[in-house]
């Protein structure tokens, strides 16, 4: 198959998708572990891997951290399909949602198991008290019926409501982003970053929503001139 | 007063000079080889004197004053604190601080006070005999650590340089010099990094003037040379490189007062029962413990309430928080 095709849109031959499905993919899917070992090394004190001298604080920023890579990660796929003409992108998104899923539950834990030692009275005081925790916590909360419909069975049986409810990735993302601005103390420059990135992320999206939009008026336009 | 300072540091012969040589050399110098100097050379500069450990100070214990807790280690106590100057990460300032020129060093004294001027940093040390202090620290971010500094009474201090009736805070400046520091060129807060105390507060016996920990001196990224340590307020009231005290009429604006006032007041006593607008403050993670261990409850004035509550006495401590 020429080169040329397979980067244009041509459906992918057996061979490339076998390459993605037996080797990119679980050599993404460890890669993506890698953070989650550095922290149960750091916890047990294995290999020498140290959490430093807050190792709560510590794992409750990285997993938040890595919560919002993955968010970044898996809505740059789109727009990646779109620059790169090739669906290949596409076959990863699952895997960097559920990711970003995984860390977000690791991140809670942390907070509820080791940060409050479990106390339950603590978590509701926070959520009703600290804005901040009340839209992390939200954003956690819409990313469990993502998480839930992720399946390719589910997305066949809901059809276009599967993608109206996913839609809620953008809504996550951008609660998520708040949630670390207004958790910083002082030093904005993480958050902003973020925040920049996800503007990008998002304002490719309605720029290619109105591009849509606006073509689809002039084709209205040119059938209502026709029809006159 | 900046001036002198950064031009005598472009000499820069401290980065080739372990720090407390380079300090007792400059005593010498400074003290016309008389008394003085040679005190301080026995309070700073130990090898001079035949004593081997690098840095290492001569001072009593003060027991009176000391938590019996068991400290943090020296290494969590300089790898892991905030000092914005250097950066904010808490690994910053131990990783931006080691080339900081601590000497030469003045400070300069002025307002309501009798005795004002530019003080070298060792005639302000002269007189004062150290001490170590075993003492709790709590960071307004909900975490502590037991510290062993080693310093004198503010008090102490203030008193020669006799501030007038009118003098009712004592204001301390940073130095400004963003070539040093990396994180005064960006502007997370608004520089100098200026703190005070109420004269009764700066007077308070448990109130230190910290010249070094763990017996040696001060590290650069824990405030060297010459920083605050008020025990029972959060950590940022501890001022580090100090190059200026000024007797006020009026409370100073302090830092963190003036950046964000709804979240940290001027007198930033520790306090279990007013929360952070957006933490609590009831509980803290000490450091050292392990992953699984409790949070600790925070105590009233850090748990310096017998010595220190009856300043405060008749204070709405939610409002002057």
């Amino acid at each position: 198959m020429p080169k040329q095709g397979r980067h244009h849109g041509a459906p992918p031959g057996a061979a490339s998708l076998r390459a993605i499905r037996w080797v990119l993919k679980p050599v993404l899917f460890i890669a993506c572990l890698v953070p989650a070992m550095r922290l149960t090394a750091g916890a047990f004190g294995l290999a020498g891997v140290s959490l430093g001298a807050d190792p709560v604080a510590f794992m409750l920023h990285t997993c938040g951290k890595w919560t919002l890579n993955f968010l970044m990660i898996a809505l740059c796929m789109t727009p990646l399909r779109d620059l790169t003409r090739s669906v290949h992108w596409l076959r990863f998104r699952r895997m960097f949602g559920l990711f970003a899923f995984f860390y977000v539950l690791l991140h809670f834990s942390v907070y509820l198991l080791l940060d409050r030692a479990g106390k339950l009275g603590d978590l509701w005081q926070d959520i009703a008290k600290r804005p901040y925790i009340t839209i992390g916590m939200s954003a956690l909360l819409m990313l469990i019926p993502l998480a839930v419909t992720s399946t390719a069975k589910a997305q066949r049986r809901m059809g276009r409501r599967w993608l109206r409810l996913h839609r809620l990735i953008y809504a996550i993302a951008v609660l998520g982003v708040w949630h670390y601005w207004w958790g910083v103390k002082k030093d904005i420059r993480e958050p902003l970053l973020y925040a920049c990135g996800l503007t990008i992320l998002l304002g490719y999206r309605a720029w290619k929503n109105r591009k849509s939009l606006a073509s689809q008026i002039s084709v209205a336009n040119v059938a209502r001139t026709d029809a006159s | 007063m900046r001036k002198t300072i950064t031009n005598l540091g472009r000499i820069a012969s401290s980065d080739i000079t372990p720090q407390d040589r380079y300090l007792s050399r400059r005593a010498l110098v400074a003290g016309g080889l008389g008394l003085a100097a040679i005190q301080t050379i026995g309070r700073f500069g130990g090898e001079a004197l035949g004593e081997s450990a690098p840095g290492a100070l001569a001072y009593t214990r003060n027991a009176a004053l000391s938590v019996t807790d068991a400290p943090n280690s020296y290494k969590d106590i300089t790898t892991y604190n905030n000092y914005y100057e250097f950066g904010t990460d808490k690994s910053d300032p131990a990783e931006n601080a080691p080339g900081f020129r601590t000497q030469p060093w003045s400070v300069t004294v002025g307002g309501e006070a009798e005795v004002t001027g530019t003080f070298t940093l060792e005639d302000v040390l002269k007189p004062h005999p150290l001490e170590e202090r075993i003492y709790r620290l709590r960071c307004v971010e909900a975490w502590s650590m037991i510290v062993p500094w080693v310093g004198f009474p503010l008090g102490d201090l203030v008193k020669r340089f006799k501030p007038t009736s009118k003098a009712k805070f004592v204001e301390f400046k940073t130095l400004y010099d963003p070539r040093q520091m990396p994180g005064e060129r960006r502007s997370v807060l608004p520089w100098p990094y200026v703190e005070g105390l109420r004269m009764d507060e700066a007077m308070h016996p448990l109130t230190l003037m910290a010249v070094g920990l763990y017996g040696k001196s001060m590290p650069n990224q824990n405030g060297a040379p010459l920083r605050l340590i008020v025990p029972w307020k959060y950590g940022f009231k501890g001022i580090k490189a100090i190059v200026s005290i000024n007797f006020t009429e009026r409370a100073p604006r302090t830092t963190w007062a003036v950046s964000a006032p709804e979240e940290y007041g001027f007198f930033a006593n520790v306090n279990p029962t007013v929360d952070h607008p957006r933490w609590s403050q009831a509980t803290e993670r000490h450091i050292g413990a392990s992953l699984f261990d409790q949070r600790r409850p925070t105590l009233p004035f850090n748990g310096y309430g017998p010595q220190v509550a009856s300043l405060y006495s008749g204070m709405d401590l939610r409002k002057y928080f």
